[in-house]
């Protein structure tokens, strides 16, 4: 049996948080009112002109510094025509021959080991209007909203093979995008969404097979089931003695499976030829090194100094940049005089939680990097458990106060009076006669319940360490 | 004198004088379209309430002590492929009869600004493609001069509506000849600008990196006046650019002592009519007795203008005219079956012959597999073209050449073959190419007493020499004050 590679080049759609429209003023905020947010330009009425918006020409320019490109100093806009109801002007504004950035790379990781994903370009462009559909009545309605909300395209090369190295590449992107401030790469509401283009040939043959393209992906599990459904299909396919066909195709996320939309030979003419109503894009030297120092520092080599400098683990240090906002509050409370160690915990595991239960966004932590080292510092300095510590935690996302007036306010600080801990350790014994017994006869488990007991008595308010030592000394 | 027939500059004396006030300076001017436009069919629609209306406004504010700004109580007639707020803007296409913009085209604006008061708009071929006004959807536009004569097009309307006295000023486009041939054939004045001194925000693209608006009037002054209004750099227009603003005053003493004046060889080659030779040499002797110098130049690619033009102009149109699809507004088909469907019948039906023969001559040129050999050789011939008419400036201050090689048709009489109509833009259609202005003045007659007018081409930017050079023409040519009889 013939043993196949899988070979995936990716096409990313990047949408950009610019304020306003790629060609006018209009907002771009997500989820307004249905066909609020047009004017006569993003309508395409006769006679309307673009003129770019300086910065989404400064943030392409920005992803392609970050991912490695070269960026264009002349560049251009072209037309790219077809019809289509969600598009007024029946052609897109695009960039054809000419992109603002060619020949990047990134380095990624996936399944324990690195490799280079070449990218070919990222070009500028603006996105489609959305059409709903009833079912019911058989009737279109058309949102301007999404008309002319600037994208980035980013074209990979066919570097990768498999579905892991593919949602890595995705995720890489997903944070320098995130990382440099240009998009928020939400794929819920569409400002990431991902086509891949992928095929699949006999281990060591130097040809590329016949490629597919499984169009708009939007969220990594898509990204990954419909890789692994489409290198099966194809290896199924060629096994039977059958021919791949040049087609694009979708994917259905609920039901797991992808289908032909439609063949190479259907495909259209877009006759792009250069935008005549904009001017080609000149950016000096000058500019391009300037953006290229205001970039801020790139997740690779910010994982880098968290294992480094902060002594994290790699999967922790990932995890952590993964999520710039999280990756920001870690570096300020650091700063602040946070424990780097104690900082990424609550940054993994008791914010996130937290966040969710408040339905808060991972930009949205209701108090500052220097409350966290202060909270950190309490429970180093034994004013309160770690326990207790998770408590005060809980209560930062319900009031404004300092963990210190939290504390206070509910009088948990720790007790580490050694008579209040003496008592409670010698009622602890006196009712619970068996764990003692247990442990004097070396079962070292039972401390840890005796220990508890002593703990719940106290209100979790108990010193733990004073509390084991003074068991172990009335024990012995 | 009636106040209908005054120049622009004119009846701005008569209101300032107070000999007339607003309101019967445009009750009159609305007279006489309601008597003598169905003469001519200059306009497609008309607004005489909102005229009046604004006139009063005027004439309270003048009366209240206020002065008037540069162009107030003066009617003015705009093509109808230039966006008017609430009015009417159909570039005489069935795709666009009830197509009412929600905004103002900057020159609109600037208008407005300037108290210019909209009298009407005005017929032109659909979507100014054509070079008689007969591809109109809605109806022909005779010409002032002879009825059964074409105006010229695309801005027929204009350019007649000048001429009969239908409005002493008018906005016309000009893509590839379209404001400077009309003015010729109804001997009137009218200036293709530099691309770029007019904002192009609000004109309905026929090809993007042709077209541009400009003025027609009954003389060079009040062209220059009009210019003076509408030019100027525009944020909405992001190819507009004007490194200084233009002073109509400045140019039109009339001083052409020492100008150098090139003749293109090439296009006093067969093919030009004998009224237009004799124009020419009547011209270059005027230009020559006030001071002028006479070069020869070459402009070798001449032969290749009209083809580049054609496949340029037909590539951007067949990208602009996709907007109209019969989903949003304009004209839709009824009983389609599909979406394809509906693109394909509203588009055979709402567009006339001449628009679907060069969008499907657009579409073919940009078609992969003849892109290279049709877009891209064009855009490789306009670069030269552009060299062409810089060498030629090295030598001269600016260019006089015929505006067209033969004098106004009869209806019909070339509509067998498109190619003998698109020929007729030999002489006009370079500019656009290149980019550069050109104003057309009439100078002398042809012998049944047609108007025929001459170009003067300058470098970009050049207007204010041009200016010069045309009044002076103007003043000594055989076509000052004349009106046809109607």
């Amino acid at each position: 049996m013939t043993a196949y590679e899988t070979v995936i080049g990716l096409e990313i759609h990047v949408e950009l948080a610019t304020k306003s429209k790629i060609f006018c003023s209009c907002s771009t905020t997500f989820g307004a009112d249905v066909n609020t947010q047009g004017c006569p330009v993003c309508l395409g009425l006769p006679g309307a002109l673009p003129v770019i918006n300086e910065k989404v020409v400064e943030f392409a320019a920005k992803a392609g510094l970050a991912t490695n490109c070269r960026v264009a100093n002349y560049c251009k806009m072209d037309r790219k025509n077809y019809f289509y109801p969600d598009l007024p002007k029946a052609y897109q504004i695009s960039q054809y021959d000419l992109p603002i950035c060619e020949d990047g790379w990134l380095d990624i990781e996936a399944d324990g080991t690195g490799k280079r994903v070449g990218i070919i370009r990222i070009h500028m462009e603006e996105d489609a209007g959305k059409l709903t559909h009833n079912d019911k009545t058989g009737h279109s309605y058309f949102d301007v909203n999404r008309c002319g909300v600037p994208l980035l395209e980013i074209v990979t090369q066919p570097h990768m093979n498999s579905a892991a190295e593919a949602k890595a590449m995705l995720e890489n992107i997903k944070e320098i995008m995130e990382t440099i401030g240009v998009s928020d790469c939400k794929m819920e509401e569409g400002s990431l969404r991902c086509d891949v283009n992928l095929s699949v040939r006999p281990i060591g043959q130097e040809a590329f097979g016949t490629r597919t393209e499984t169009k708009n992906l939007n969220s990594f599990r898509s990204v990954v089931n419909s890789i692994s459904f489409e290198e099966k299909r194809q290896i199924r396919v060629l096994e039977t003695g059958g021919k791949i066909i040049q087609e694009t195709r979708r994917w259905d996320d609920e039901l797991g499976v992808g289908y032909s939309m439609r063949s190479k030979e259907n495909e259209q003419d877009y006759r792009y030829f250069p935008e005549p109503d904009l001017v080609p894009i000149v950016l000096p030297q000058e500019k391009i090194d300037a953006l290229k120092e205001s970039l801020p520092e790139l997740p690779a080599i910010r994982r880098n100094r968290y294992k480094t400098v902060y002594g994290l683990s790699d999967a922790d240090a990932r995890q952590l940049v993964f999520v710039p906002a999280f990756a920001n509050f870690l570096d300020e409370a650091i700063a602040a005089g946070a424990t780097p160690k104690a900082a990424a915990n609550f940054l993994m595991v008791g914010i996130p939680f937290l966040l969710k239960e408040n339905n808060l966004t991972e930009n949205q932590i209701p108090f500052s990097p220097a409350i966290l080292a202060e909270l950190i510092a309490l429970i180093e300095n034994n004013t309160i458990s770690s326990s207790i510590g998770s408590q005060v935690l809980a209560e930062l996302f319900s009031q404004k106060a300092s963990p210190k007036e939290i504390i206070e306010a509910k009088g948990w600080s720790q007790v580490s009076d050694t008579g209040l801990i003496s008592q409670a350790v010698a009622a602890a014994i006196a009712e619970n006669p068996q764990s003692a017994a247990d442990y004097k006869s070396g079962k070292g488990q039972a401390l840890g319940f005796l220990v508890g007991q002593v703990m719940r008595a106290t209100g979790g308010k108990a010193n733990p360490k004073m509390v084991n030592e003074e068991l172990k000394k009335r024990l012995s | 004198m009636q106040l209908y027939e005054m120049t622009a500059l004119a009846l701005q004396k008569v209101i300032k004088e107070k000999q007339a006030s607003i309101p019967e300076v445009v009750q009159s001017q609305l007279k006489r379209i309601e008597s003598t436009d169905p003469k001519i069919g200059a306009y497609i629609s008309t607004f005489p309430e909102e005229a009046m209306a604004e006139a009063q406004k005027q004439q309270k504010i003048l009366e209240a002590g206020g002065t008037l700004p540069l162009l107030g109580g003066l009617p003015i007639a705009i093509k109808d492929n230039i966006c008017t707020k609430d009015m009417l803007t159909t570039c005489a296409s069935k795709m666009l009869y009830n197509f009412c913009p929600p905004y103002d085209a900057t020159v609109i604006s600037k208008l407005k600004e300037a108290g210019a008061i909209i009298v009407g708009k005005t017929n032109m071929d659909e979507f100014a493609m054509g070079s008689s006004t007969e591809h109109s959807a809605f109806h022909l536009t005779k010409n002032p001069w002879d009825t059964s004569r074409v105006p010229g097009g695309s801005s027929g309307g204009s350019a007649a509506a000048v001429a009969a006295s239908l409005a002493p000023l008018a906005l016309g486009s000009d893509t590839g000849g379209s404001i400077r041939q009309p003015a010729a054939f109804c001997g009137v004045v009218g200036l293709k600008p530099t691309y770029g001194t007019v904002s192009r925000y609000g004109l309905i693209a026929y090809a993007s990196s042709l077209d541009q608006i400009g003025p027609f009037a009954k003389d060079v002054t009040d062209c220059a006046l009009l210019y003076s209004v509408i030019s100027g750099p525009d944020p909405k227009d992001s190819t507009s650019v004007m490194p200084k603003p233009f002073n109509q005053k400045a140019n039109l003493e009339g001083n052409v002592k020492g100008l150098k004046i090139g003749l293109a060889k090439e296009y006093l080659a067969n093919g030009l009519s004998f009224a237009n030779r004799q124009a020419l040499a009547k011209a270059q002797a005027i230009l020559t007795e006030a001071g002028a110098e006479f070069v020869e130049v070459s402009l070798p690619l001449t032969q290749y203008n009209v083809p580049v033009y054609y496949i340029i102009s037909c590539a951007e149109a067949s990208s602009n005219l996709g907007r109209y699809d019969g989903i949003k507004y304009g004209f839709r088909a009824e009983n389609a079956e599909s979406l394809k469907d509906l693109y394909e019948k509203t588009r055979s039906q709402g567009f006339g012959a001449e628009v679907q023969r060069r969008i499907l001559l657009g579409t073919y040129v940009l078609s992969s597999g003849y892109y290279d050999a049709y877009y891209k050789k064009a855009l490789q011939v306009r670069t030269l073209v552009c060299q062409d008419f810089a060498a030629a400036f090295t030598k001269c201050n600016m260019l006089l050449a015929p505006t067209t090689p033969n004098s106004p048709w009869q209806f019909g009489e070339k509509s067998a073959n498109p190619v003998d109509m698109y020929l007729e833009d030999i002489f006009t259609v370079s500019t656009n190419i290149a980019g550069l202005p050109g104003i057309s003045v009439p100078v002398a007659q042809d012998e049944t007493g047609l108007p025929v007018g001459l170009q003067l081409i300058g470098p970009a930017f050049g207007e204010e020499n041009l200016f010069k050079a045309a009044y002076v023409l103007e003043q000594k040519g055989d076509r000052l004050g004349l009106l046809p009889r109607l």
